[in-house]
């Protein structure tokens, strides 16, 4: 089995004041190394409870996750993490938020090996010249850029990504795209992108997973045929067109599903 | 740097001008109220009555304000981690922050009898811990789950979270709340030293003023107390640009 990521029917539900809310039930996900997964569903459907399961924040009710053929029992420091909010440090520059998990992480690199591993990151997704800035003084693209560099640095073999570019207006979100196949190109990591975005999904990932509405489970996977980098135009083949067409109906059929749920209209 | 001074003082001036000119236009006697030029040789002739009990206020202000400061942030720690603390210290809290801290004082002077420094540094304490505490517990309890679990995925102990992330993120409404308590503890510490017998510091002074009907002299106690006030604040202002200056933002 060469799955770097391996999910199998897990279950986990939340306790709130009116019982136990289920949010994930029978969801089995795998991510071969080198891959690059995105998950797509209904809001509310448990996208992130599964970036904290993975990142090892949270473990399952039932079932397993795990990374490498081990199962995930605590957090570990070869995940990296970026989230809709970009949620830099507002009194460190943009070099000392990127540097941040190397303070925590055990390193063999030396400061300025560290340094200079950070300051090529800001290069690659074009901050170069941005180092010494605070992130109040950025844009929200910029910022988010900034993130992607921080969650990189320690090198990790999963990047997870949960929403990273759904704050952001749509010309930025194609360059960021675009800065995810350059820095998919030269560090090797194993990506799980939560989105809501489908052309995003296509686009960023090799393999689309479907998810039910709340309780969820996997309810489609989606291959996408890959080779190498891919430009924009990709978008508007007819392959992706019809990729688009099949996942939308997807999403479709798990909010029906969902709003079909007796417990959910009980709820409201 | 010359403008910030410079704006100030044309601004006291003025009011120095607008209080002088109420008092000759009204032409009160100053036992109704005293003006600014009455002041002059009350401060003249008692000036070093003004620097023992201004140095005697200062002091009991700053050890009160330094134990607001670590109680507060204690306790502000405290309810910033724990939800059922802080649902059990709220309304403590609140309600103890509620009652006058004038009617604590006679207590507190009968309870430590003749301690007066003790005393004093008590009740400035008590009143000016309140805003810190809150201040700090907001502060921590509002922090966006993200920020903890972008360290905590990397294996981070909560102790590595709070020295990181929690305490300078907290830093600016530390620092709010700092401003406000300073001159609540002065409040405090004038309103001990002239309610207890025998007191000493400026708050004794106006005591001993107002018994001998030297209302010029009265009304120099204000302004030095005004003056006091200002110093302690800038002194927290000259902090604040030192630890948590990256919260403001550059005027462009």
């Amino acid at each position: 089995m060469n799955a770097l990521i391996d999910i199998r029917d897990v279950h986990h539900a939340y306790a709130t004041s009116s019982g136990p809310l289920p949010v994930l039930a029978g969801l089995d996900l795998s991510v071969r190394e080198g891959g690059f997964t995105a998950v797509v569903g209904p809001s509310g459907c448990g996208k992130s409870t599964l970036t904290r399961l993975v990142a090892g924040l949270m473990i399952p009710d039932r079932g397993t996750v795990s990374l490498h053929g081990e199962p995930v029992t605590s957090p570990r420091s070869t995940v990296g993490m970026a989230f809709q909010n970009p949620v830099l440090l507002e009194w460190r520059t943009i070099l000392q938020n990127v540097l941040l998990p190397l303070e925590i992480v055990p390193t063999r690199l030396s400061r300025s090996q560290q340094q200079e591993r950070a300051l090529s990151l800001l290069e690659l997704v074009g901050l170069a010249g941005f180092e010494d800035k605070r992130p109040s003084e950025l844009s929200g693209g910029m910022r988010q850029r900034a993130s992607l560099c921080r969650a990189l640095v320690h090198q990790p073999d999963v990047l997870i990504l949960d929403e990273p570019f759904g704050a952001l207006d749509a010309f930025t979100r194609e360059d960021l795209w675009q800065i995810m196949h350059e820095l998919k190109a030269r560090e090797p990591f194993t990506g799980v992108l939560i989105t809501h975005d489908l052309r995003e999904s296509i686009f960023l990932a090799d393999q689309v997973v479907v998810l039910s509405g709340r309780p969820a489970r996997t309810q489609y996977v989606l291959d996408v045929p890959s080779d190498g980098p891919r430009d924009l135009d990709m978008l508007y083949t007819p392959e992706s067109v019809e990729m688009l067409a099949t996942l939308r109906r997807e999403i479709q059929i798990a909010r029906e599903g969902e709003s079909a749920d007796p417990a959910e209209n009980a709820r409201s | 740097m010359s403008r910030k001074l410079f704006v100030p003082l044309i601004a006291f001036a003025v009011f120095l001008a607008l209080w002088e000119l109420l008092v000759w236009a009204n032409d009160w006697p100053n036992y109704k109220m005293a003006s600014p030029t009455d002041l002059v040789p009350a401060f003249v002739k008692y000036w070093e009555l003004f620097l023992s009990m201004g140095w005697q206020t200062l002091w009991r202000t700053v050890v009160g304000l330094l134990l607001a400061v670590v109680v507060g942030v204690l306790l502000g720690m405290v309810m910033g981690f724990s939800r059922t603390m802080r649902d059990a210290l709220y309304p403590l809290l609140v309600g103890f922050n509620a009652v006058p801290k004038a009617t604590v004082v006679p207590i507190v002077a009968l309870l430590f009898v003749g301690a007066h420094d003790f005393n004093t540094v008590l009740i400035a304490f008590m009143i000016s811990f309140f805003p810190i505490a809150v201040s700090v517990s907001i502060g921590l309890s509002t922090l966006e789950p993200e920020y903890r679990d972008i360290l905590r995925s990397l294996g981070a102990s909560q102790f590595t979270i709070f020295r990181k992330i929690a305490l300078p993120k907290t830093l600016p409404e530390f620092f709010g709340a700092l401003k406000v308590a300073v001159t609540l503890a002065f409040i405090g510490t004038n309103l001990m030293e002239i309610v207890s017998p025998h007191g000493r510091g400026l708050g004794a002074l106006f005591d001993s003023a107002k018994t001998n009907s030297d209302y010029p002299l009265m009304f120099a106690v204000l302004i030095a107390l005004a003056f006091l006030g200002i110093v302690l604040y800038y002194v927290v202002v000259a902090l604040e640009s030192i630890f948590a200056g990256w919260a403001e933002r550059s005027p462009s």
